[in-house]
């Protein structure tokens, strides 16, 4: 048996060792490759094992002959505190060798707020922190993942990006790299190249300058072999996509503890602040069929007890009905639980949930987002008080009496009104299960929990003009819905949870930042900062800190008011849906007119240039 | 019908602790097909249940779970299902039938077997010949051997000596190691840690817990006689 890189002493001293000792059962153990690959989650090992991006690209790599693909997670405070003293580099979990040693280190970026862990995980493997420092003995570093579509914050830190589905370009990127590194090409002439593959984008290799108001004027490669703009790589067939049907099964309980079933990627709905419902473009689905095969052999090969949907809007998969009665039959006989997404309530939701859930301890799940019509017609949310009233009065009626509500505050156009009109809504819905229910029939009082969180503006959505607010007045919004809570006839039934400030500040400044903020992320990896995500280790005075000592003007990302026309950070990335298409949606929003669906009415968005997915359906 | 379950832990595998492994099982049990039965609501769970907690950075020989199952293939068969999934580090070594009456591994354990030695990198303070005569004098001619067992609420003093069933030094490739024969269960739980770090102290020496490497060899019940037998000898096998 193989010899760990941590010590039995290191091991028994820090918390559940088990993150680091590698050895779970589908993990792939290769004993030599032509390339070595590490794939990074910079998150605590429990987060990272739940993501499925990664898991598709680990099995679709290490598929390859040539290459052995590895994983690594941020160590923990407590381990790194070692590492650091003992300056033991970091290694990955299948060999327990250092990654400084291997030929890519990637990582992928799933949230803004994992950017200090991106330092983290290159200090740890000894690799020096910004790209131009590099030589032909480090590995290149590359990026992925829904952050790296505005990749300018953190270009400073990575040798490359692959911007798009990983499924696509990775082989011909990795062969380009065997083929140059057998007949030793420098990594410079490399890095060229590579820029070369539709959908690399080689920071080192591109030049930004600015205007005098701090705004760009212009984004120019350095040559002329390699494109001016980076296209999304989309793959346009997930019915056949590799897809991992021995998935990795972690020893300790990860977040997502569970077969996870990739039904559809994209989104016809088209809300204005969701990115996701952007960059994924155009809707594809996954084949029923393939999708049952998918599950009875991943549950086969794991043995998990529970089975799990993923999609951006599962109640739009247009197979759904097939799909689930398959899994209950399917997983009744073998004892398997199926979790369900947030589907839209309905009758034939709200039948499925009474198939497959605990009525008792589960409970109704909406998304308004907004709290008036008004304000969902701004955000395009199809949503109305009819739906989410007679959902209710559905469920309540069929025996639950729990009730969760999501809402955003600060987004644009809203108004005291729109706040106002979360907790009425809440109080609607309160009274109508002390209506629709007869005393004797009630489960004890309703339970309705509304939860709010800060609107963050992200790139690639009609909202990326948008602007920001001060942390106190996001903290004043907050407050104005929960003194309005009380005032509610039924408050006693009504809880309200709203999130922290300060993060969503920095959220929205890393989301739309430029270059220049690079420096910052830098200054607080090296004052000791990450693990930005987690509260406990969140420290917004060292950020306060470093934008003071970076000279950035925090309000330039936030506050200010962005023209119309102007260039940003991003604009170099074509995401298939134009910035014409984001632009007349940020004025309709305005106008509070709502923009039907995909399947209802193709509004020229630009996803129709991938030859495929809803674009395309009913059309022979 | 109720099976009794023993496999092997070794290698990096120490450092998945009890809850992490019964997770482990019940996911392998679904994997190798095993006919396990399921209790009874809304969230049905594995009838499963294991003998003896083993602590993390320990190694064993002799682990024990009990579950029940509607029908099974034979022993040998079963061992090989199982085995086919399993990761390296865990082993099934044995798979019998209990009579239906029996009681639950973890209410008979009686004893248990261990072996304490030294980690590559770490020495002995004594030799062998040395430790048997400080066990000798320290141990055995003595008339009791009080230690304070600490427990999160109380401390009390407790004589180890009828307690341990065995304690005896051995050699292995040149080095000293420990065999000890320890009462184990719901009410005299004797760690053999506990045993030789009381020796240490009583030497005025310091114990160094990551200097000794702590292997589970066996564990045992009472069979009416009252002798100690293995676990899996109160079950029989399956043809």
């Amino acid at each position: 048996m193989k010899k760990l890189a941590l010590s039995d002493e290191i091991l028994m001293q820090i918390e559940k060792p088990a993150r680091y000792i590698g050895n779970e059962l589908n993990s792939v153990v290769k004993d030599t490759s032509q390339i070595r690959f590490a794939m990074c989650f910079p998150d605590v090992y429990e987060i990272g094992m739940s993501h499925l991006g990664i898991q598709i690209l680990y099995d679709m790599f290490n598929r390859r002959e040539d290459t052995w693909c590895e994983r690594v997670y941020s160590p923990w405070p407590d381990l790194h505190k070692i590492m650091k003293e003992q300056h033991i580099p970091l290694f990955g979990l299948e060999s327990q060798e250092p990654i400084k040693n291997f030929d890519f280190i990637g990582l992928t970026l799933q949230y803004e707020m994992c950017y200090t862990n991106i330092l983290q995980i290159l200090d740890l493997a000894q690799v020096p922190l910004l790209a131009k420092d590099r030589t032909d003995d480090d590995p290149i570093v590359l990026g992925g993942g829904p952050c790296s579509y505005n990749p300018e914050p953190i270009a400073a830190f990575f040798d490359c990006f692959y911007i798009g589905e990983g499924e696509i370009q990775y082989n011909a990127f990795l062969d380009l790299y065997k083929e140059m590194h057998s007949k030793n090409y420098s990594r410079k002439s490399f890095l060229h190249e590579a820029a070369k593959i539709e959908g690399i984008y080689v920071p080192s290799l591109y030049e930004v300058s600015y205007k005098s108001d701090g705004t760009i004027s212009a984004f120019t490669p350095l040559y002329d072999d390699i494109p001016a703009t980076i296209k999304k790589q989309v793959d346009m067939d997930l019915t056949e996509a590799v897809y991992p049907e021995k998935p990795v099964v972690p020893f300790i309980k990860a977040t997502q503890d569970r077969v996870v079933l990739e039904i559809q990627r994209g989104c016809i709905r088209g809300c204005r602040f969701c990115q996701a419902g952007m960059i994924y473009r155009p809707n594809r689905e996954k084949d029923v069929e393939r999708l049952k095969e998918l599950a009875h052999t991943m549950l086969a090969e794991t043995g998990y007890e529970e089975i799990s949907l993923s999609s951006l809007s599962s109640s739009d998969y247009s197979q759904l009905e097939e799909l689930i009665n398959f899994l209950i039959e399917e997983c009744s006989k073998k004892h398997v639980n199926i979790s369900l997404p947030s589907l839209r309530i309905d009758a034939f939701s709200l039948d499925i949930m009474q198939k497959v859930q605990d009525i008792k301890k589960s409970s109704l799940t909406f998304a308004p987002e907004a709290g008036s019509q008004r304000l969902r017609n701004v955000i395009n949310k199809g949503l109305t008080v009819d739906n989410i009233l007679s959902g209710s009065r559905e469920a309540f009626l069929g025996g639950w009496n729990k009730v969760k509500l999501y809402f955003m505050l600060g987004l644009p156009t809203e108004t005291e009104e729109d706040m106002r009109a979360i907790p009425e809504l809440a109080n609607d819905i309160a009274a109508l299960y002390y209506e629709t229910v007869p005393k004797e029939q009630r489960n004890g009082k309703c339970q309705i929990t509304i939860s709010t969180s800060f609107f963050v503006p992200k790139p690639f959505t009609p909202f990326q003009w948008a602007t920001m607010l001060d942390p106190s007045d996001y903290l004043e919004r907050a407050k104005i819905v929960n003194d309005h809570v009380k005032e509610q006839l039924n408050h006693k039934s009504i809880r309200y949870n709203w999130h922290e400030a300060d993060v969503t500040v920095l959220e929205g400044i890393l989301a739309r930042g430029d270059r220049k903020i690079s420096e910052a992320i830098l200054y607080v990896y090296q004052h000791g900062g990450f693990f930005d995500a987690w509260s406990e280790y969140f420290n917004f005075n060292l950020w306060l800190e470093a934008f003071d000592a970076c000279d950035i003007d925090m309000d330039f990302y936030t506050k200010r008011p962005r023209q119309e026309d102007e260039i940003f950070p991003w604009d170099f990335i074509d995401v298939g849906v134009s910035k014409d298409f984001l632009l007349r949606e940020w004025r309709t929003a305005h106008n509070e007119l709502v923009t039907p669906n995909c399947r209802m009415r193709c509004s020229g968005c630009g996803a129709r240039q991938f030859d495929g997915g809803v674009c395309f359906e009913n059309q022979n | 019908m109720k099976i009794r379950i023993k496999f092997r832990k070794w290698g990096v595998m120490k450092f998945i602790g009890h809850l992490d492994m019964m997770r482990y099982f019940q996911k392998a049990v679904r994997r190798a097909n095993i006919d396990i039965r399921y209790s009874e609501g809304f969230s049905p769970h594995q009838i499963m249940s294991f003998a003896a907690p083993l602590g993390v950075g320990i190694t064993s020989d002799g682990e024990y779970f009990d579950i029940e199952v509607h029908s099974t293939a034979s022993s040998k068969e079963s061992i090989a299902a199982l085995n086919q999934t399993m990761v390296d580090g865990v082993e099934v070594t044995s798979y019998v039938k209990l009579p239906d009456n029996s009681k639950t591994a973890m209410s008979i354990v009686a004893a248990a077997d261990y072996r304490l030695s030294y980690k590559e990198g770490y020495e002995s303070p004594y030799s062998v010949q040395e430790w048997k005569e400080i066990l000798t004098r320290e141990f055995y001619n003595q008339p009791s051997f009080l230690i304070t067992k600490k427990t999160k609420k109380s401390e009390r003093k407790v004589d180890l000596k009828p307690l341990v069933y065995a304690f005896s030094v051995e050699e292995h490739d040149g080095e000293p190691s420990f065999f000890l024969k320890v009462s184990t269960g719901s009410i005299d739980n004797i760690k053999p840690e506990l045993v030789l770090s009381s020796v240490y102290e009583k030497m005025g020496i310091p114990y160094n817990e990551n200097a000794i490497q702590i292997h589970r060899m066996e564990v045992f019940a009472r069979d009416e006689s009252g002798k100690l037998i293995p676990l899996d000898a109160l079950g029989e096998e399956i043809r």
